[in-house]
């Protein structure tokens, strides 16, 4: 956890002091995974209904989507796995995160307050990383079986079936994933987006959201004050 | 079909009645395969790989007459052998032309996200239109007959188009016309209806097949290709064609059911978060740490 220590006092005082949240390899993993995500939504939405199949023309046409959509699928897999290895530990669920989730109204009313201290990650951020998580491997296997979908012989075909209705399904969990998060991190929870691109975030706003985790990593860094 | 767009139906100052028009013209058109007085010459195979510009593919040797498994994207018709042992021990050679059925209710078209890749003309022709095709291979998940066929240097699915250029022009598809024995026929669908209706019946009444029947399944809504076989009661042993074909269920829903309740779920979910943020507004950090001033 050292990463995450205090960083040294500032000469604008303490309360402009910024904590570590991510690291540069984390934040350069996530906007990975955002670009190749977001690229996978406006692809997949086209093949999804002909009503939305515009939105292939903005990357070059169906053909051009359908050739470039397994690939991004394979990178935003990629950049999944590495996530994983990054923030298994972290995402794990503990006892105070079934509190947590029993009184989730709470969260939802934005009376974090009444909530129990959280570490790292919070049980919603949790529950977000690992349906991701099954998601994509859910995907990614239905997913190679349609992008060599003629390689399957006929013997095969009830694959191609399972697949496609796999796919579709798993992808519009997905997509009301990525919807929540998108709102949370950029509309709902001020300087989680800021935590993203710089990094840092200020004393306060760990204060706020994730208790246990900034008193761990204050901590550390009293210990070596 | 082509006659479809000339024929006259009001005419200006013209004193009495249109001639010809309001008659019942039949534009459903049919190819009828008599599978009991084919003799799998192959002429069809190659009267279509010469109309539509293909060269012979290579064959593969199984230790029987079938030149190669199955239709592939540059050779849409392909003649099916299969030796059938009758109850007395003898052998019986079933031999069924292969090609794209034409279902009424096509699957591939079901299945198709491309505009206008897959269209189904008012003569009742599934035809590919390779320049709208994106490639996807849905429609080979879609089809329940294995026809549509990708090609790995084209990036596109192809398969038969019953010469739909043939037609618009009042020509029989290549393949009717190469047939030496008479097995294939084409016309309006009524007509091949009613002629492979009356060969099933010869067949049972006289020809000792009293299982002979047609085969134009109603589970895709008819095919515009439809068999007589010997044995309507097994169709699979013609080379694998299926007994009830029908768009696969798991395309039905991802079509219907899945569509509209995901196209539901993502508008409300936008809506759902708007509301949220109206309702609850931003969190904020509004706390600071109660050792903040204090720690030196």
């Amino acid at each position: 956890m050292s990463t995450h220590a205090v960083s040294r006092s500032t000469a604008a005082g303490q309360n402009d002091e910024m904590i570590p949240r991510y690291t540069l390899g984390e934040r350069v993993n996530h906007w990975i995974a955002a670009l190749a995500y977001a690229y996978l939504l406006i692809t997949g939405l086209a093949f999804w209904s002909p009503y939305l199949f515009w939105l292939a023309a903005i990357v070059g046409g169906g053909a051009v989507a359908r050739f470039w959509h397994p690939w991004l699928g394979l990178i935003f897999s990629l950049s999944m796995f590495w996530m994983f290895g990054e923030w298994r530990c972290d995402m794990q669920a503990d006892d105070s995160d079934c509190v947590w989730f029993k009184n989730i109204r709470y969260y939802i009313q934005n009376e974090d307050d009444k909530l129990p201290p959280v570490g790292r990650f919070n049980y919603g951020q949790k529950l977000f990383f690992w349906g991701m998580f099954y998601s994509v491997i859910l995907l990614l296997l239905s997913g190679v079986a349609l992008w060599y979908t003629e390689a399957l012989p006929w013997s095969l075909r009830y694959v191609r079936y399972a697949a496609i209705l796999i796919h579709a399904s798993v992808a519009l969990i997905t997509i009301g994933l990525f919807m929540i998060h998108v709102y949370m991190s950029v509309f709902l929870e001020e300087g989680s987006l800021r935590a993203m691109i710089h990094g840092a975030v200020t004393r306060a706003w760990a204060w706020t959201f994730h208790r246990k985790w900034y008193e761990a990593v204050s901590g550390v860094s009293r210990s070596k004050q | 079909m082509s006659q479809a767009a000339t024929e006259i139906v009001r005419i200006s100052g013209h004193a009495g009645a249109v001639p010809g028009a309001g008659l019942n013209r039949e534009y459903q058109v049919c190819k009828l395969v008599d599978t009991t007085t084919c003799i799998g010459c192959k002429a069809c195979e190659v009267a279509c790989l010469e109309w539509n510009g293909y060269t012979f593919s290579e064959t593969t040797f199984d230790n029987t007459y079938q030149t190669m498994p199955e239709t592939s994207w540059n050779y849409w018709n392909l003649i099916k052998f299969n030796e059938h042992e009758r109850e007395d021990g003898s052998m019986m050679l079933l031999m069924r032309k292969d090609q794209c059925m034409h279902c009424e209710d096509p699957g591939c078209l079901a299945a198709c996200p491309a505009d206008g890749a897959i269209v189904q003309y008012a003569n009742g022709i599934v035809d590919f239109q390779e320049q709208h095709c994106i490639g996807c291979g849905y429609c080979i998940t879609g089809c329940p007959f294995n026809i549509p066929k990708f090609s790995p240097a084209a990036h596109k699915v192809f398969k038969c188009t019953l010469c739909s250029d043939r037609v618009s022009q009042g020509l029989e598809p290549a393949c009717i016309k190469a047939c030496p024995t008479g097995c294939l026929h084409f016309g309006t669908k009524p007509e091949m209806k009613e002629l492979a209706e009356t060969r099933a019946q010869q067949l049972r009444e006289h020809s000792g097949y009293p299982d002979a029947g047609v085969y134009d399944p109603p589970g895709v809504g008819g095919t515009h290709v439809i068999y007589v076989l010997h044995d309507a009661k097994n169709p699979e042993r013609y080379g694998g064609l299926p007994k009830d074909p029908h768009i696969p269920v798991s395309v039905q829903l991802w079509k219907h059911p899945l569509k509209w309740l995901g196209n539901l779920a993502l508008v409300g979910g936008v809506f759902g978060l708007a509301w949220h943020y109206m309702r609850y507004g931003q969190k904020k950090e509004e706390h600071l740490p109660p050792d903040d001033g204090r720690r030196v």
